[in-house]
């Protein structure tokens, strides 16, 4: 293994602990991952997780950072623990000097002219940022193959989707072109992927995480939060990202727990930990079973009680979940109209009204599912159905709460499979939109009721060998809960496993062909 | 142009009872918009008053303004409204350029103030109570300007421009419940309803409450249906009537042609109608009938809005005296007769002679000065009295001077012009100017004696006793001293120069 190749492997927390001790500078390690990511991303069988490499400026934050460090003094004790240590973001979060595209051809050349308060508190931290990746289009999918730019494929087989809609985060980080990434969770668009591609991934509970320049699906269900290769390192962009924001409404005015400290001093003595009977079973693969299984073994060894609970209302989760989210994204993505920034389709023929070239627009800058998701939730809110629509799910929300709160009476978090199958091949699902809607029946509960969820590797399948996730639910407002019990059954696996769940990721061959933004380009282009 | 026949008012109201409904939007000024901290400012070079969040960039949140809630609730608190405990905004959604989200964020079916009532006195003094629905939180949209075709109008115009400057600006819009039993009294009315709708949200410092600048716009419901009958009759809704005349007229005129078209006996149409200040007539809008479906559903990127018992009664307490009540005190002190109180109402200088009074000057000085020569003043100036820039110490300082006598009415609106003109102080512009009434009678005798001589026929008609022949000298001698004489001193100087008692 090259000295590159052992530095991108470290987790993000090594690395800081590299960075801090002078052993290596913020300069080589973005430039070891900008030349991992020029190496496996490009090219027709590379991994394809970035949309825009941000090469310049990320060089530029880490000889910032480095020069800091170099001085010394009290500028350099002030450093963010992070400093320096790199991140990519995913293209739903908006960047100044990088564009936004959200995976959609209808924002294909805008540049935000403000920054998503997330990346506010990255750059606070003086975390270089990597560069922007690959999404499904507005985050809608499962598979990130609804991306307008071409799907991500997943390190662990290239034929297969990194699950979604946040691939290109999740598959950054399992293939080592970035230590840590910032992903949207709206019904399981973090946990998911990370699930498929063995990597870590926390949704926050609603309103830990500002929203504010996240590009919204559904308000009420989207939320940023961390994708990594540990539960420690989720813990440490968590803690960057999270906390108060006057910009978000939304957001609790309570101060942050320390998830850090929850992450390093992991326990579950004494815990009971529930297993939600309608999440696992019937419809989950074999494989993905008995995974499961043998986390409850290894965490009921720990100390840990595990107790059954039932949450009855799980089941119309996802029927409701499809009524919700895209009544709120008709509304959300009506403002991409082709008047003020993005694309704009003039149509062919006279007369050249503006309901025409919006029309034309949207006609010719959304994909299908973004149009098969907007046609619906107009349709669920029109006068007449919104009673039965909109209303009737908002009533199966206050159900899925109540289960919750039941669950969380008699166990202090709950464990589940993320996701009921492993990553399936590309094209598979993509013309059976109902089969796909299914893979997030497991992650949609947590962003109904707004309680926060964390999916860590828990082995490969049996049958295909492909990882598969195991999910930690905790009550609102209990994040710390996720890192304390996810740290020691991270550490239980890995005993078990004798390393990392990713050293048994095949090794990518090296493409290095194509810089990826040329690959970009050739995308717009056709 | 309007082709519609119309019945005569009178005719109108011997058939047909009026039912009215007001929706009045009113601007409030607070310093930044409804859910953006970019300025709320008129005027501005167009698209500079906005960030990301009022021109729908991706990713934008919206947060409340706490002073546009204190503003609304005090609005409410003086529609005697309830105030609701918790209530919402939603999302109104349909696509149209001057709303860069394509939805607007208003409040509709959690207003935060319902179930009010404004007493409104007419001209002959009776009061009618118009009851209020409620009074609900919006926002503003942008403004579009039509390029090319005819009149500013959408349909043929070649393009259109958008100024976001107004986009999001905060918004109460204020609804009645229907209004019935007014009869022919229905567009007196209505000009008194928006009358009094607007001088409670300039007498709370709400609004600039500037109708000319659309701070406070008006749509106007009418409804007729035949006497005795209890079911309404279909709608209009003239849309922006913005102007108090405006409102009289447009509710007169669509009653009368409400008349006509169900004399007719076809049906009225449902469906919005403009106003025409030029031919003072409407003329179709929208159909209201495809009715809009605007696909409401609650805003999900705020959390409601607690307004708590004690925060309410706290905005209560600042609240200020409700016009009428003020309007009624301040008569009563100022013993001003109804017309004459009615009179400073109109000419808008009430609370200019409250000033002025409570700067030590009499409320007959006070009403003698404005009514007098300020009110006058302003109007060729096409300004309103009080942006005049005349403070009240100086209509003090200019009464003091005339009552000891040290310069004459004449000269004290010739100073007025002075002070106006920024030339200073009265008492430096009368120095400045020599205005001071001559009291030294050396140069009064000469004068007169130089006026007697010129006119001897004069002079021997007041020596044979023919007393209203001085009038010629006294205007002689004021001649001669350029007005600066007290012309009841010259009167008594002449008398005694030719020893004639007075």
């Amino acid at each position: 293994m090259t000295e590159n190749n052992v530095l991108i492997r470290l987790s993000a927390a090594a690395l800081a602990e590299k960075l801090a001790a002078g052993e290596v500078t913020s300069v080589e390690v973005t430039q070891a991952y900008l030349d991992r990511i020029a190496a496996v991303d490009g090219g027709p069988r590379g991994v394809h997780a970035f949309l825009h490499v941000n090469t310049e400026e990320a060089l530029a934050v880490a000889a910032e950072v480095d020069a800091i460090r170099a001085a010394g003094g009290a500028a350099a004790e002030e450093l963010h623990e992070l400093a320096g240590v790199p991140i990519a973001v995913k293209d739903l979060i908006v960047t100044i000097g990088q564009p936004t595209t959200a995976g959609s051809k209808i924002l294909e050349g805008w540049h935000s002219p403000y920054d998503a308060t997330v990346v506010k508190r990255l750059r606070d931290a003086k975390m270089p940022i990597l560069g922007k990746t690959n999404l499904d289009e507005f985050a809608m999918g499962s598979s990130t193959e609804h991306s307008a730019y071409g799907p991500t494929r997943n390190p662990w087989d290239l034929d297969r989707i990194p699950g979604g809609s946040g691939g290109g985060s999740a598959a950054a980080v399992a293939a080592f072109e970035a230590p840590l990434a910032l992903g949207t969770d709206t019904g399981g668009s973090i946990r998911q992927p990370g699930a498929v591609t063995g990597t870590v991934g926390v949704k926050p509970t609603y309103g830990s995480v500002s929203r504010y320049g996240a590009i919204a699906m559904a308000s009420s269900l989207d939320q940023i939060g961390p994708v990594s290769r540990t539960v420690l390192d989720s813990a440490l962009l968590h803690q960057v990202i999270g906390g108060h924001d006057p910009h978000d409404s939304t957001s609790l005015p309570d101060p942050l727990e320390d998830l850090v400290a929850a992450a390093r001093t992991g326990n579950v003595d004494g815990m009971k930990i529930g297993i939600i009977k309608e999440l696992h079973g019937e419809g989950y693969q074999a494989g993905v079973e008995n995974r499961f299984n043998e986390s409850l073994e290894l965490l009921k060894q720990a100390g840990a009680e595990i107790v059954e609970v039932s949450c009855p209302n799980f089941k119309y989760a996802l029927g409701a979940y499809y009524l919700i989210m895209p009544s709120e994204a008709s509304s959300n993505l009506a403002k991409f109209d082709g008047v003020r920034y993005g694309l704009r389709v003039l149509p062919k023929d006279a007369p050249l009204t503006i309901e025409r070239v919006m029309g034309a627009t949207r006609a010719a800058g959304f994909g299908d599912e973004v149009k098969r998701r907007i046609i619906l939730g107009t349709y669920a809110l029109s006068a007449g159905y919104y009673d039965a629509y909109y209303g009737s799910a908002q009533k199966v929300r206050t159900l899925i709460q109540r289960d919750f709160e039941a669950a969380f009476a008699q166990a202090d978090v709950l464990i589940s499979p993320t996701a009921p199958t492993t990553a399936f091949k590309l094209g598979e699902k993509l013309n059976d939109p109902l089969a796909m809607y299914l893979n997030d029946v497991a992650t949609i509960p947590a962003n109904m009721a707004g309680v926060p969820g964390l999916s860590l590797p828990g082995g490969l399948a049996d049958e295909d060998g492909l990882p598969v996730g195991i999910q930690l639910l905790a009550p609102a407002r209990q994040d710390a809960r996720l890192y304390r019990v996810g740290a020691v059954l991270e550490s239980l696996l890995e005993a078990k496993w004798g390393g990392p769940l990713l050293d048994r990721a095949p090794e990518l061959a090296a493409s290095a062909v194509e810089p990826v933004e040329t690959l970009v380009d050739a995308q717009e282009a056709k | 142009m309007s082709t519609d026949a119309t019945l005569s008012f009178e005719e109108a109201m011997e058939k047909y009872d009026p039912v009215l409904g007001f929706e009045v939007h009113v601007e409030l000024n607070t310093k930044t918009k409804m859910f953006s901290s970019a300025p709320n400012v008129f005027g501005d070079e167009p698209n500079t008053n906005v960030n990301e969040v009022d021109l729908g960039m991706p990713g934008v949140l919206p947060v409340v303004n706490r002073t546009a809630i204190e503003s609304s609730i005090k609005i409410g608190l003086a529609l005697n409204c309830k105030i609701a405990e918790t209530c919402r905004f939603a999302r109104k959604n349909y696509f149209y350029p001057d709303t860069p989200k394509n939805f607007q964020t208003s409040q509709y079916d959690e207003p935060i103030a319902y179930d009010g009532y404004l007493d409104i006195e007419l001209s002959d003094g009776t009061v009618f109570r118009v009851e209020i629905e409620r009074a609900h939180m919006e926002e503003d949209a942008g403004k579009l300007t039509h390029m090319g075709g005819s009149a500013g109008r959408i349909q043929g115009a070649d393009y259109s421009l958008v100024d976001y400057n107004r986009s999001g600006v905060p918004l109460v819009e204020i609804v009645t419940k229907p209004i019935q039993g007014a009869g022919s009294r229905a567009p007196e009315l209505a000009k008194a309803y928006v009358a009094a709708v607007r001088e409670i949200v300039k007498n709370l410092g709400v609004s600039d409450a500037k109708m000319e600048r659309g701070n406070v716009r008006c749509d106007a419901n009418v409804s007729l249906r035949p006497h005795g009958r209890e079911r309404f009759g279909i709608r209009s809704e003239t849309k922006n009537v913005n102007s108090l005349r405006a409102v009289e007229h447009a509710v007169r005129y669509e009653i009368q042609r409400h008349a006509a078209v169900l004399d007719s006996g076809e049906p009225v149409i449902q469906e919005t109608r403009h106003w025409h200040e030029d031919t003072r007539s409407t003329t179709s809008g929208r159909a209201k009938s495809d009715a809009d479906d605007y696909r409401y559903f609650p805003e999900p990127d705020l959390v409601p809005i607690v307004a708590s018992r004690e925060w309410v009664e706290e905005l209560r307490a600042t609240l200020p005296e409700p016009p009428a009540e003020r309007r009624k005190r301040l008569q009563a002190d100022w013993g001003y007769s109804d017309l004459e109180f009615r009179d400073v109402v109109n000419a808008g200088v009430m609370d200019e002679i409250e000033e002025t009074i409570a700067a030590g000057a009499t409320a007959t000085v006070a009403r003698k000065w404005w009514m007098g020569e300020i009110v006058g003043r302003a109007k060729n100036a096409d300004v309103d009295p009080g942006q005049l820039g005349v403070k009240p110490e100086t209509i003090v300082e200019l009464n003091k001077m005339v009552e000891a006598g040290k310069i004459n009415n004449k000269m004290a609106a010739e100073v007025l012009d002075g002070v106006l003109a920024g030339e200073g102080t009265p008492a430096e512009i009368v120095e400045k100017r020599g205005l001071a009434v001559v009291s030294d009678d050396g140069p009064l005798l000469e004068a007169i004696d130089a006026a007697l001589a010129a006119q001897p026929g004069v002079a021997d008609k007041i020596r044979g006793g023919k007393l209203q022949a001085i009038g010629a000298i006294v205007g002689a001698v004021m001649k001669a001293t350029r007005g600066q004489a007290d012309a009841g001193r010259v009167k008594e100087l002449i008398l005694e120069r030719l020893g004639v008692e007075g």
